[in-house]
């Protein structure tokens, strides 16, 4: 048990220095997500403005972009990096040790965990600053950043699966778009109600991100509305086991020997 | 036309231009990936024209073609100055694997190379446009204007073309693949600070600072007005499309003698 | 079968989706303290060896033992005894020289106090103590394959395997490495595993050579061993007057064949070795031929491959990196 303790924290420590020290990729993870948000919440803030929508401020009903976006960066850092060590033999390498794979997998994702973090965190006291009324209180913010964190988990165990399936850093970056299109295609610009055109409300209330980005949107919007969080911490764990398992197999078929 | 005379100026010139664009445009078939630059914008599309819908009914929404086809003009000057982007990708792809050597040795005009290139993009453009259009149709766009499309066709153009020499530009200057994202960036802003969802009148704060100094709302918004029948603000938004392609021209030039200088 | 450091190999075979046969049925056994060079041109199988004996690939038929371990039933038992340092030197351009080494030494276990201790030791021994606290990013082909070779050193294995280990690398570097490997198998009796194909890099370091063509083997022995095979050393003689070309060559012919030279000179291998050398000299100031130049050559072990293959080592494999040398 010691011995896998160390393995975790080493490769663990590794996955965090590495992207420490790209600063390209912290600020890149830290602007975008943040510039979106910034013109979204502005330019939709009209929407604020139809019949029925919750809330009276757009700002505060588009700050789940940003925490999920987040989520979706941490995913294909996390997976190209695991691509890229395939692809160089860093990953035989490191099959070569005693090592256990899934230590290799939980220092991984905790890199995901630790951007995820960095994250949630800083959005949040920009949101702050831009005028977001988190209604839950503090102990909202904490919990807010606790299910961004389970979501970047879940993302970044469908990131690990994709590289460990494909071996190849193009591979999975070119999913990016994938995942952008199942973020759009969610509630995350309008509640599912105001959604008029049925095929879109259909697919919007079948992706379980809307459900993600619903649950951490009760807690700025509402406050603590148990439904919400339940389906989105039950969406989000669901992912987050589903996709470890399956991140799980493919690493057991790549190490297979 | 006899061997002499092609070797002269001007022959030189649409002979090297005509067989970069040939060359160009034989990639894109031979390669499906040519389509990428339609992608995002195709995605954006679903999603605001699908989802957003109930956007148009916000009081004060008065463009009249409908919430889908206020969102396809801007898919459509996405997907074709995307298309501009990329194709400065693959200039500075070919800067950074030597074929642009190749055809530096071998184009007797060099300008022809850059007017070869903007060819090949219109083409790609072409193409790009024709299907995020049948998209559009297919999700139940309604298109009001008769022969004011002519006028949309060249604002996309000439956005086209503007975007294509910008890319060009930083390529030729860089010279590597790093280019790709220098080129994107400004691009992906200028599209983005804009009115996107709204009209420029139910913008507010800085966005709306932003997006009335920004030369492409009004480009954005003369386009609009072509497809719902209804043309405003042409004059600025050609003078501006135009103007937007001289200074690119020259900016692609001067690249272009940077590329010379460096001997690539 | 008794445990050892060394490494049997029976009928193995790897065959490639599409057909391709890599690995076409090779015996071998490298005895514990020995260093075994496997030479071929690119493609021939070299590194689907290495990485099958590292347990890194499996193998489509036949049996080997490492280290006394079955490579693949007993694929733990095989990676604890052996290091490892494969082609294109695979490290984390994002981290320092010395956290690749903290790292290594966690994942096998070293305790705490041990892993700076053995870290350093390492650095110092490969020459990258100033190096160790900058950015593999930073570093040259010559630094990051000595990196890889501390890595693969850091839990003190029995067997070593090294694939390719100096290509591309410029001869300072190359001769730094062999010396290292040289010592490790001297003083501390490392069996070393080591695919090349460079002849001098066999010549130099291995005890013994599997020559390998096409997935096959086909020839082994120490290097002394195959170029007696080959056996007799050639002499090549420059006529100081060009016309007289055709008369050398008509003397010469009766000490040996006639083998492939300069326009210039003749070549023929020697019927009887070096001592005839002195024949050659008296026949040939006995006819009064003025030489301008004559040269004895040893057998290479290039000479092998020619003579075991039809083909020339430089020749046989595509290979960028001899292309982009010689052009």
């Amino acid at each position: 048990m010691g011995a896998f303790i160390t393995q975790v924290a080493a490769l663990a420590a590794r996955s965090v220095l590495r992207t420490a020290r790209q600063p390209a990729v912290i600020v890149s993870a830290l602007l975008f997500p943040m510039m979106f948000f910034a013109i979204n919440a502005n330019g939709l803030s009209a929407a604020s403005r139809i019949p029925g929508f919750p809330g009276d401020s757009y700002v505060d009903f588009a700050f789940a972009f940003p925490l999920v976006q987040a989520a979706l960066f941490g995913a294909i850092t996390a997976g190209s990096d695991l691509a890229r060590d395939i692809e160089s033999g860093f990953f035989d390498r490191l099959s070569l040790t005693p090592m256990r794979p899934v230590s290799l997998l939980l220092g991984m994702l905790f890199g995901v965990i630790a951007l995820g973090l960095l994250q949630g965190v800083v959005f949040l006291c920009v949101g702050l600053l831009f005028g977001v009324d988190v209604h839950s209180g503090f102990p909202g913010m904490v919990v807010l950043v606790g299910l961004t964190i389970l979501t970047a988990l879940g993302f970044g165990a469908i990131g690990a699966t994709l590289a460990l399936r494909t071996g190849s850093v193009e591979a999975v970056e070119s999913a990016f778009p994938l995942f952008f299109v199942a973020i759009f295609m969610s509630s995350i610009n309008l509640p599912r109600n105001l959604i008029e055109a049925d095929w879109f409300r259909f697919i919007a209330t079948v992706n379980p991100i809307s459900y993600l980005v619903e649950g951490i949107r009760s807690l700025v919007i509402t406050g603590w509305d148990v439904q919400a969080l339940g389906l989105g911490f039950g969406c989000a764990l669901a992912i987050v086991v589903l996709a470890l398992a399956a991140a799980g197999t493919s690493l057991r078929t790549r190490m297979a020997r | 036309m006899t061997a002499q005379t092609r070797s002269g100026s001007t022959g030189g010139f649409f002979a090297v231009a005509w067989a970069v664009a040939g060359r160009q445009t034989y990639k894109y078939f031979r390669n499906p990936a040519f389509l990428a630059p339609a992608l995002f914008p195709l995605f954006f599309f679903v999603a605001f024209a699908g989802g957003l819908t109930r956007i148009g009914s916000v009081p004060g929404f008065d463009y009249a073609a409908g919430y889908t086809a206020f969102q396809f003009v801007w898919a459509l000057l996405q997907a074709v100055t995307m298309g501009g982007a990329f194709t400065g990708f693959s200039i500075a792809g070919d800067f950074e694997n030597g074929f642009a050597r190749r055809l530096m040795l071998a184009a007797s005009n060099r300008r022809g190379i850059v007017l070869g290139y903007v060819i090949a993009s219109i083409a790609r453009a072409v193409m790009t446009g024709t299907l995020v259009t049948v998209l559009a149709l297919v999700i139940g766009m309604r298109i009001s204007g008769g022969y004011d499309l002519f006028g949309l066709v060249g604002l996309v153009l000439l956005a086209n073309i503007a975007a294509t020499l910008f890319g060009a530009g930083v390529a030729m200057l860089m010279r590597t693949q790093q280019a790709g994202p220098v080129i994107r960036t400004p691009i992906f802003l200028v599209l983005f600070l804009a009115p996107v969802f709204v009209p420029l009148r139910l913008l507010n704060g800085w966005l709306e600072t932003v997006a009335s100094i920004n030369p492409f709302t009004t480009i954005l918004g003369s386009a609009r007005g072509f497809l719902a029948g209804q043309p405003q603000n042409v004059l600025p938004a050609f003078g501006i499309g135009v103007a937007l392609v001289i200074v690119f021209v020259l900016w692609a030039l001067f690249a272009l003698r940077r590329a010379e200088k460096a001997g690539s | 079968m008794g445990r050892t450091d060394g490494i049997e190999v029976e009928g193995l075979v790897r065959k490639f989706r599409g057909g391709v046969t890599a690995v076409d049925g090779v015996d071998l056994r490298v005895e514990p303290g020995e260093v075994y060079g496997f030479l071929g041109p690119n493609g021939a199988g070299k590194s689907t060896m290495v990485l099958m004996l590292t347990t890194l690939l499996p193998p489509s038929g036949g049996t080997a033992r490492v280290a006394g371990y079955d490579i693949v039933k007993e694929g733990p038992q095989v990676r604890a005894m052996i290091g490892a340092a494969l082609q294109e030197a695979a490290l984390d351009n994002f981290l320092t020289g010395r956290d690749h080494l903290k790292l290594q030494a966690a994942l096998h276990g070293l305790p705490r106090a041990e892993r700076r201790k053995r870290g350093n030791e390492l650095l110092e021994r490969v020459g990258l103590s100033e190096a160790a606290d900058r950015r593999v990013r930073g570093y040259s082909g010559g630094m990051r394959r000595r990196l890889d070779l501390a890595l693969a050193l850091v839990h003190r294995p029995r067997t070593l395997f090294l694939d390719e280990p100096t290509t591309g690398l410029d001869p300072q570097s190359r001769s730094a490495l062999w010396a290292e490997v040289s010592r490790l198998a001297r003083d501390d009796g490392v069996t070393v595993f080591l695919t090349t194909q460079y002849l001098e890099e066999a010549d130099v370091l291995a005890d013994r050579v599997g020559i390998i063509d096409r997935g096959r083997i086909v020839a082994e022995d120490t290097p002394e061993a195959l170029k007696a095979e080959i056996g007799r050393p050639s002499v090549e003689v420059t006529p100081a007057n060009h016309r007289e070309r055709d008369a050398v060559a008509k003397i010469l012919s009766r000490f040996g064949q006639e083998i492939p030279s300069q326009p210039e000179t003749v070549s023929v291998r020697l019927d009887h070795g070096a001592e005839g050398l002195a024949d050659v000299v008296r026949a040939l100031d006995a006819e009064d031929l003025k030489v301008s130049n004559l040269r004895l050559d040893e057998p290479t072990l290039d000479d092998v491959f020619l003579e075991k293959t039809g083909r020339s080592l430089e020749g046989a494999g595509e290979d960028p990196q001899t292309e982009e040398a010689q052009a």
